[in-house]
This record gives structure tokens, sequence and C-alpha cells, in this order.
């Protein structure tokens, strides 16, 4: 049975959120029109690792800049432009850190962003994700996926603040 | 319902006792409703100015540079003024986001997508120039790494010119994807609300079938904040290589060690005062007076006021190291004793003028917390950093070391009619940008309504 319960309060949100983990029921998602801050917390969500790959993603940028400035101006193409060193990439170093900070920031935003998209299953056309289309406006949605006892949750939920409750069978 | 509630510490950032629901309704409605006479006239006006340019592009290209009123000596002039002066101005957009982000200023929120909006934009209108000053824009892409037909043909990584490529388009495609990132939500917000089968397709799309789940939403946050932080060095940095453009060189004037913090300084100046600019237009426009509040205005003008500071520091020291150096070159710089009266004498004192003195009138409370002062200094600073760029290149490339060469500058109608087009150019796009895109961060602005009614 799948329990659609609808709130216009994320304070009522939080403290259903509770009372329904202590009566052992399983939350499937919560849908909320803005990000809650004790919500991850109290949903006990695991920490992303967006963070650890952004910063893979600007060492892979770094390394790449440094091979491309190398393979460019070091060994492909030596000039000697306003009597710069031409042999030596360490002694050319200074003028490349411009070109080699910018790659950094380009690889670690975009494809942090790319792998955010595919983390969270977001492309364009997607169906919504969303069960009802007023959790982007101004109501917050908990969905449980439940074999128990259904009164009793209904019951549990009306009485800690949902404002409508939708039961849908598998 | 829940009224809204504001800390009696401090200053509301909200007027009127909003709901989240009328939150939806307020950034929602200017996008369902028809534009009105006032959009429709600046969106002609708009149009006509960027036809203008398109034209003097047109036959900048079809003829060549020489239409312009360059000459021997000043090779650079109005092209790449205009060009740092975009480039300027799309600075405030990212700094509001993500430095104020990094620093938990609640609110930016009410003008961030905005500011975003406008560093786009404008920094489309910056990278132009370079790209028309080329003379042969079809070998554009020659500025990039790319395998080309000639063999061992690579761009030059020692040039500041070619660290501008880089940092520009870097920039520009980084605070794209921030901008995006932000929108996905208030898309999803749109396609929600929206009846129109074609625009809901549209803002299907665009939303990427966002949900608002918990993980989503936790992602996010935490996307935001990584991104705010790549972006707050990249605000520095591409302003900083701009500078470059002009310190690695070795025209008297230009070889300054003080240009890069003097440059980011006078860019955020600059581009606050465009927002206050913009924002001044959007809130009458779509009546967002709630949330666009005179405390918004008034931090603005703080920041102004403070990086104007800056501006006025460094105009001081260059002053001062040319006078000190006692280099006969130096006495001709932008900021000498002969520029004040020499033939640029307008271009200086307009700097002066419009930079300095009459930025001073935000030290008086009422008028930073005015908006009709507030939005007449914003404009008079945008036109005194015009001033200010057109002074660095113009007036330090008119004398330079052969006093043989030396010689003024009159720019082309072509050269005025290519600027007026990217005036126009931005404005159809931020036109455009506020009735089809929400200009508030919807979902991050209800987070300030929750953290009130929780204390109820």
């Amino acid at each position: 049975m799948n329990i659609h319960a609808l709130y216009n309060n994320d304070t009522y949100l939080i403290k259903s959120i509770k009372i329904i983990h202590s009566h052992n029921y399983e939350i499937y998602e919560v849908y909320s029109p803005f990000p809650i801050h004790n919500l991850t917390q109290v949903l006990k969500l695991k920490k992303t690792n967006l963070s650890f790959f952004s910063f893979i993603y600007g060492l892979l940028g770094l390394c790449i800049a440094c091979a491309l400035t190398w393979y460019t101006m070091i060994w492909d193409w030596p000039q000697n432009i306003g009597g710069k060193p031409s042999f030596s990439w360490i002694k050319n170093l200074p003028s490349f850190i411009p070109v080699i900070f910018e790659f950094s920031i380009y690889f670690s935003a975009h494809f942090m962003c790319i792998t955010y998209l595919i983390q969270c299953r977001l492309f364009p056309g997607r169906i919504p994700k969303n069960p009802d289309p007023r959790t982007t406006d101004n109501m917050f949605l908990i969905e449980i996926h439940t074999k128990k006892n259904a009164e009793k949750l209904i019951d549990l939920l009306k009485k800690n603040g949902a404002i409508e409750i939708m039961i849908k069978k598998y | 319902m829940f009224n809204h509630y504001e800390s009696s510490t401090r200053k509301p950032l909200i007027l009127g006792k909003k709901t989240l629901k009328n939150i939806t309704d307020d950034i929602f409605n200017p996008i369902k409703n028809k534009a009105g006479n006032l959009w429709w006239i600046s969106f002609f006006i708009s149009i006509l100015a960027f036809l203008w340019g398109l034209g003097c592009i047109f036959y900048t290209i079809g003829t060549g540079i020489g239409v312009w009123g360059l000459n021997r000596t000043i090779n650079w002039a109005w092209d790449i003024t205009n060009f740092v002066w975009w480039v300027g101005i799309g600075h405030a957009g990212t700094l509001i986001s993500a430095v104020l982000l990094l620093f938990r200023q609640k609110w930016r929120l009410s003008i961030n997508r905005s500011a975003e909006a406008m560093t786009i934009f404008a920094v489309i209108q910056a990278g132009l120039f370079p790209i028309i000053h080329m003379g042969r824009p079809w070998n554009a892409h020659w500025v990039l790494p790319i395998p080309n037909q000639f063999g061992t043909l690579w761009p030059n990584f020692n040039s500041p010119l070619l660290w501008d490529v880089f940092a520009i388009s870097t920039y520009f495609s980084v605070s794209t994807v921030f901008w995006f990132m932000g929108l996905i939500p208030d898309f999803a917000m749109i396609r929600d609300r929206i009846s129109d089968p074609f625009q809901k397709k549209i803002y299907s799309i665009l939303s990427f079938g966002w949900g608002g789940t918990s993980k989503d939403w936790q992602r996010f946050e935490e996307l935001s904040l990584i991104l705010a932080g790549l972006c707050t060095p990249l605000v520095f940095s591409v302003h900083t290589i701009v500078s470059f453009d002009f310190s690695t060189s070795v025209i008297k004037g230009w070889h300054s060690t003080i240009f890069p913090p003097y440059f980011v300084a006078g860019a955020i100046f600059s581009g606050f005062a465009m927002v206050q600019t913009l924002l001044g237009v959007a809130r009458k426009v779509l009546s967002l007076e709630s949330y666009i509040t005179r405390n918004h205005i008034e931090y603005m003008n703080m920041i102004i006021l403070l990086t104007g500071g800056i501006v006025l520091l460094a105009y001081i020291s260059e002053f001062i190291l040319a006078w000190y150096s006692g280099n006969a070159f130096e006495k001709f710089i932008y900021f000498s004793v002969e520029a004040a009266k020499g033939p640029f004498w307008w271009a200086f004192w307009s700097l002066i003028i419009c930079n300095i003195i009459i930025p001073q009138f935000l030290w008086i409370k009422s008028v930073r917390r005015s908006f009709f002062w507030s939005y007449v200094i914003a404009i008079i600073i945008n036109i005194g950093m015009w001033f200010e760029r057109f002074d660095i290149i113009v007036l330090n490339l008119s004398h330079d070391y052969l006093p043989s060469s030396w010689t003024g500058f009159i720019p082309s109608f072509v050269d005025v009619g290519i600027f007026i087009g990217t005036i126009g150019l931005f404005f159809i796009l931020y036109l455009l940008y506020i009735r089809t895109f929400p200009v508030i961060s919807q979902s991050e602005l209800k987070t300030i309504l929750k953290t009130d009614y929780n204390k109820k």
C-alpha cells in the first residue's frame, strides 16, 4: 500500500516523520518545495559524495591543463615569445598558471553538475518525480510504503498534522 | 495559515505577511500574465538599439576595423573599454550569489537570480568585442587549442590575451551552470502551475523532472555550496586576468601591480551599480516591492561604498606613484596632473565626478535607503566606470614613449553604434528573461519563511 500524507507546514512534517519512525513504519520518500535543513538528520540520509567528486574532477582538469601546456608550448612547437624560456615547462609555469587554474575550475564545476544530475536521475524531459504538483508550491508530502495495518497509520498521520491523506494500492 | 514572523533584531527581508503560497504566486504571475505596456516599450527600444548595433557589426566585418576611430597609436580604444566594462558588470552577479552564499547572507535571496542572469548577459556582450576586434571573427576558434589544418599551430599560453579567453569562457560557462542548476526547482514550480500545453512542455524539459525529494535537496544544497566555493575564486581570477592584459605590458600607466585588486574592486563596484539599475526596473515592472526592499538597496549601497573606497584608494596610489616615480612618461598617465588638464580632461573629470564625488552621497542614510537616489547614483557609477576604462586605455595609449606618435581619439559612428547595440542586446535578453524565467529564487526564499514560522 502506498500512502501519501500532505502537510502545509514543515514543523508538523518533521514531527510527523519522527512519530512515523517511532512506530516502525518505513518512509519511502519526502517531497518539499524547499530544502529543510534538519530533514537530512531526521531521515538519516547518507552524506553526499559530491564534494569528493568535485575535488577529483578539479585534479583531472589540473593534470589535463599541465599536459596541454607542456605538449603545445614545450614539446610540439617551442617558440621564443618575449624571451620567455621555451624549452622548460617548469620555468614557463608562472605564465601557465592562469590557464591551469581555469581548467581546474572548469572541470570541477561541470563534471560535478553532470554527476549531480546522474545521481539524482534528472534529465531533460523526465517525468516529474513528485506525485503531487502542490509539493513545488506550499505543500510537503510523505510517501510511505507499507504492508502493515494502514488504518492505524492513517490515524497517526491525521493526529499529527496531515491535512490530506491519499491511499494507493500497488 | 502561518503569519509571517520577523525577528525584532533583524530588519525584515520580506515585507507584508507573506505565506509560501504568496511567494509562489508572486514569482509565477509575471510569467503567467501578459506583458504590460512598459515592457513592450522597453523591448521595442532595445530591439532598435540592437539592430543599429548589428548593422554596425556587419559594416565592420564587411569593411574592416578601419571604420572604427582607431589609429596607429591608439589601436585599442572604445571596443576594449566596452569589453572591460561589460566584464566588470558581469561580476556582481556571481559575487552576490557565490560570495554572499558562503557568508550566509540571506538578503541575497531576493536579488541573486536577477544578478546571475545579468552576469551571463553582460559576459555575452563582453565576449563580442574581442571577437569583432579580431577583424576576422570567422577565425575566432583559432584561440582554442584544437587541432587545425596548419599542423603545429597552437595558441600562445604565455599570452594574457589567451588567459582572457580561458578566464572569460570558464567564468561564463560556470556562471551559466550555477544559474541553471539553481533554476531547476523553480522551473518545476512553473511546470506544475502553468496551463498552456506548449509552455508546460518547455518547462517540463527545463525542469529535468525535478520533484524535490529529500535526497535531491540534500545534494542540491551541497552542489550550490561547492559551486559557490568554485565561483568565488573565479570571480576574483577573471578580472585579475583581464587586468593582466594591461599590467603585463610595457605601456606606461599600464604596467602596474595594483591593477588586479583595483580591477576586481572596480568590477564589483560597477557590477553592483548595474544590479541596482536592473532591480530598480524589475521591482516596479514585476511588482516585487515586497521582496526587493529598502534594506536590500541599502546593503548593496554599502558594498558600493566599500568597493568605491577601494577604487578611490587605487586612484590615489596611481596618482602618487606616477608623481613619485619622476618618470617623464608617467606624468601623462591616466591619473596625473597632465591628464586632468590635457586633451582628455573631460574624460578625466567625468571619472572623478561619477566615481569619486557622487557616490559619497551614499554615506547619507536617507540617500542610501532611497530607491530614487540609489537608482540615479547607480546609473552615474555605471557611466563613471565606463570612463575609468576609457581613461586607462585611451589616455595611456595617446601619449606613448615616442612623442611624434602622440595622438588623439575620436570614436566613429560605428564605435558608438556597436556599443549601443550591445546595450540593446543586453536589455533584450534581460527583458525576455524576466518574462519567462523566475526572477527570484522562490524555493530558496521560502526557507526564510520556514525559519520564521518555526519560531512560532
